[in-house]
């Protein structure tokens, strides 16, 4: 589904991102972890062409992003609070993003029926608009907004961040579910190993730009992480 | 925190930013208006004592400058009102650290006292002070004078700040100062209250006893304190840095389907005007933009000066379409990563844009057809020049804005910044009102009235007949310098 090819990008000369190779299948749940400055949103950034690549390219679907736009329709993400429309209620947001998407209201109203209980009767009917909302329930609405339209790539980048445990448990299953039964390719990254151990079938270590791990999750992966980044091999730190 | 650190700051938020080139261009323009302005404050220094002379022998000129220092009061007041704003420094992130709040108050006000606005009148005053001394004024006199008028400056200064406090609290901001200064001048017109005589004796009893001078300091200091108060009111998290929560107005938009697939962008960016102050006080810009006209009309001295006739049809035809589009795409900054990861055809973006702003000529040039009773050569022009507005200036509007590099943010309200515009929005208007008068006016006075706005409306019937063509070519800029400006607005100020 998304192929990447020797995919670089410096700034004045220093190399924040550079990927020789990685292949991530349709309809898998992908995990990234890495420190601050690892490359997360810059890979993030480059796979929705909101910035142009030094060297190489991504292809999503067969289609080399920074070329076409003919990734966009089947594609989504939250990235960030800049992603909202500060002066719209959720649902005005939900029905611009669902008509970009050639959904009509209905579709829409049916989609967001389905996370009721992940909004937490907190979103929806607020007569808020979205900039009057906590960080949290802003971040809920982008997710949701991210997954109208049915579709076939989705970004999320740190979606635990700044949500309550109550959401994030939620926000787990939603995941799971996307990527087990209805065959899209999630694409998550975090700082929490726990979670994305819980979420991802496949999880992808940056350093520094480099990849340094690609691990399939098992029951140990949790560990082999946390010995990773505890900087040590040592697994019991006990 | 001294003064040097707060320099120090404000210095590299200038530099560091990533449009300082551009607002460098726009600064140099600034400075060629103000060494304008200050040339012809000197040359009316200088030459306001021999012309009062010639024309009312046997006065006392001094008196009678004094007179009209109500009227300078009342345009300065006018002025400053649209024109400065106090210095705009993000407090956020210092409210944390070791400075007191006062502090940063005082430092934005006195920041503000150093302004060209108050430095501007000594160009008059001081030429004017060395004249009335020669003609035999006694020095310590026009010195005091000119301590005076100082002091009222920074009293002008201070009072302004208060005004656009209180003003932009409403949704007609610009209201009060008209009020303000139409009330005064209207009282003083209708010898009500005689500001001028009024004023004109306190500033001469001021200038004869050095110790009234006293009384203008205290109110200097009283403005100064209250604005200090009210400062400091909003250093806090819950009063102006954090938003207020807003009641929804949910309008029904359900006529833009008509517009085809623009339409979920134009219910966007009709919900952006309306939902967001700043716009939303662009809009009211509309009515008092639609008045405009009647400054001039109405005065015979300016029946016979054609060329404004297309210059006021431009204005006020394209208040809209120039306080909006100047700022297209910025008013999508703060998501426009959304908008360029989404499903979305540039052109439909934009043609939407191009839609609402020849909407807005149309509307206002039907609300202006009443000119019509002051001759019909003002309704031609003022078609003229909606035709052109919409054929050539709306298209320029949209070109241009591929090179726009500022963000605008609209959830923000920077704790000192009461409108977001000041000078540099009204002077990238200009070229766009300039130039077609330029056209007309040659051949108005080559051949006809007629074939003048003839020539205006040939080039926006072009301009639409290219639209297609134009629009084409303008998407292709803004594809090009896509992921420059998604860098560019991802950047705080």
């Amino acid at each position: 589904m998304i192929t990447t090819n020797n995919l670089s990008k410096k700034y004045n000369g220093v190399t924040v991102l550079n990927i020789e190779e990685l292949q991530i299948p349709k309809g898998q749940s992908f995990g990234l972890v890495g420190n601050n400055g690892a490359g997360k949103t810059t890979y993030f950034s480059l796979l929705l062409d909101l910035i142009k690549p030094t060297t190489g390219s991504i292809a999503s679907n067969g289609i080399v992003v920074s070329e076409s736009e003919d990734w966009k329709p089947f594609t989504s993400a939250f990235i960030d609070e800049s992603f909202l429309i500060g002066y719209l209620t959720p649902e005005e947001y939900f029905y611009f993003i669902g008509e970009l998407r050639g959904q009509n209201k209905a579709d829409v109203d049916a989609t967001i029926a389905k996370f009721e209980d992940f909004f937490h009767g907190e979103i929806l009917n607020q007569k808020k608009y979205l900039r009057d909302l906590s960080k949290g329930n802003q971040k809920k609405a982008g997710i949701v907004a991210a997954l109208i339209g049915n579709p076939e790539v989705i970004i999320l980048d740190e979606p635990f961040a700044n949500l309550d445990p109550t959401t994030q448990i939620r926000l787990k299953g939603i995941i799971k579910d996307l990527a087990q039964k209805q065959g899209v390719t999630v694409l998550v990254s975090s700082h929490d190993l726990l979670h994305v151990t819980d979420v991802c079938e496949r999880i992808v270590v940056l350093e520094k730009g480099k990849l340094v791990k690609d691990l399939a999750t098992n029951q140990a992966t949790l560990k082999e992480l946390e010995a990773h980044f505890a900087g040590t091999h040592e697994v019991s730190l006990f | 925190m001294t003064i040097k650190q707060f320099l120090k700051l404000e210095w590299k938020q200038f530099f560091r930013s990533s449009h300082w080139q551009k607002s460098i261009a726009l600064n140099i323009l600034l400075i060629f208006f103000a060494i304008y302005f200050m040339v012809v404050f000197l040359i009316m220094g200088i030459a306001i004592v021999p012309i009062l002379k010639d024309t009312m022998p046997g006065e006392d000129v001094f008196k009678v400058i004094n007179n009209y220092i109500f009227y300078w009061v009342l345009a300065d007041l006018f002025f400053r009102f649209f024109f400065q704003k106090l210095p705009v420094m993000s407090v956020k992130p210092l409210l944390t650290l070791n400075v007191k709040r006062s502090k940063v108050v005082h430092y934005v006000l006195g920041k503000s006292a150093t302004s060209f606005f108050n430095i501007l009148p000594l160009f008059a005053t001081i030429p004017c002070g060395v004249m009335l001394i020669r003609d035999g004024y006694a020095t310590s006199l026009i010195l005091t004078w000119i301590v005076a008028l100082v002091l009222i400056s920074f009293i002008i200064n201070f009072l302004n700040f208060i005004i656009e406090s209180a003003s932009a609290e409403t949704d007609f901001s610009f209201l009060p100062p008209i009020l303000i200064v139409g009330a005064l001048y209207g009282l003083n017109y209708f010898n009500i209250i005689s500001f001028t005589s009024l004023l004109g004796s306190a500033i001469l009893a001021i200038s004869n006893n050095a110790l009234y001078l006293l009384v203008l300091v205290l109110i200097l200091v009283l403005v100064y304190t209250y604005n200090f108060k009210i400062l400091k009111q909003k250093l806090f998290l819950d009063s102006s840095l954090k938003s207020k929560v807003q009641e929804v107005n949910a309008a029904n938009l359900a006529w833009t389907e008509r517009f085809g697939d623009i339409a979920p962008f134009m219910q966007l960016d009709l919900r952006l005007i309306w939902r967001n102050k700043r716009t939303k006080s662009m809009a009211f810009l509309m009515i008092i933009g639609l008045l405009y006209g009647l400054f001039f009309y109405p005065q015979p001295m300016y029946r016979d000066m054609v060329w404004l006739f297309p210059f006021i049809g431009i204005f006020v035809t394209g208040i809209f379409l120039i306080s909006f589009g100047q700022f297209i795409p910025a008013w999508d900054s703060g998501y426009y990563k959304l908008l360029m990861s989404q499903n979305i055809k540039y052109e439909q973006y934009l043609r939407s844009k191009f839609v609402l702003m020849s909407l807005s000529v149309v509307i206002i040039f039907v609300l202006s057809i009443p000119y019509v009773y002051f001759g019909w050569k003002i309704l031609a022009a003022h078609f003229a020049a909606a035709i052109y507005n919409i054929g050539v200036n709306s298209h320029v509007m949209l070109y241009g804005g591929s090179f726009n590099r500022k963000k605008i943010d609209l959830n923000q309200r920077a704790a000192f910044n009461y409108q977001g515009t000041g000078a540099v929005q009204w002077i990238i208007g200009i070229p766009l009102m300039i130039v077609p008068v330029i056209i007309f006016s040659i051949l108005n006075w080559l051949v006809s009235f007629e074939v003048g706005l003839a020539v205006l409306i040939i080039m926006g019937i072009t301009g639409l007949a290219l639209h297609k063509k134009l629009m084409n070519h303008i998407t292709a800029k803004y594809l090009h310098s896509k992921h420059i400006m998604i860098n560019a607005f991802s950047q705080d100020s």
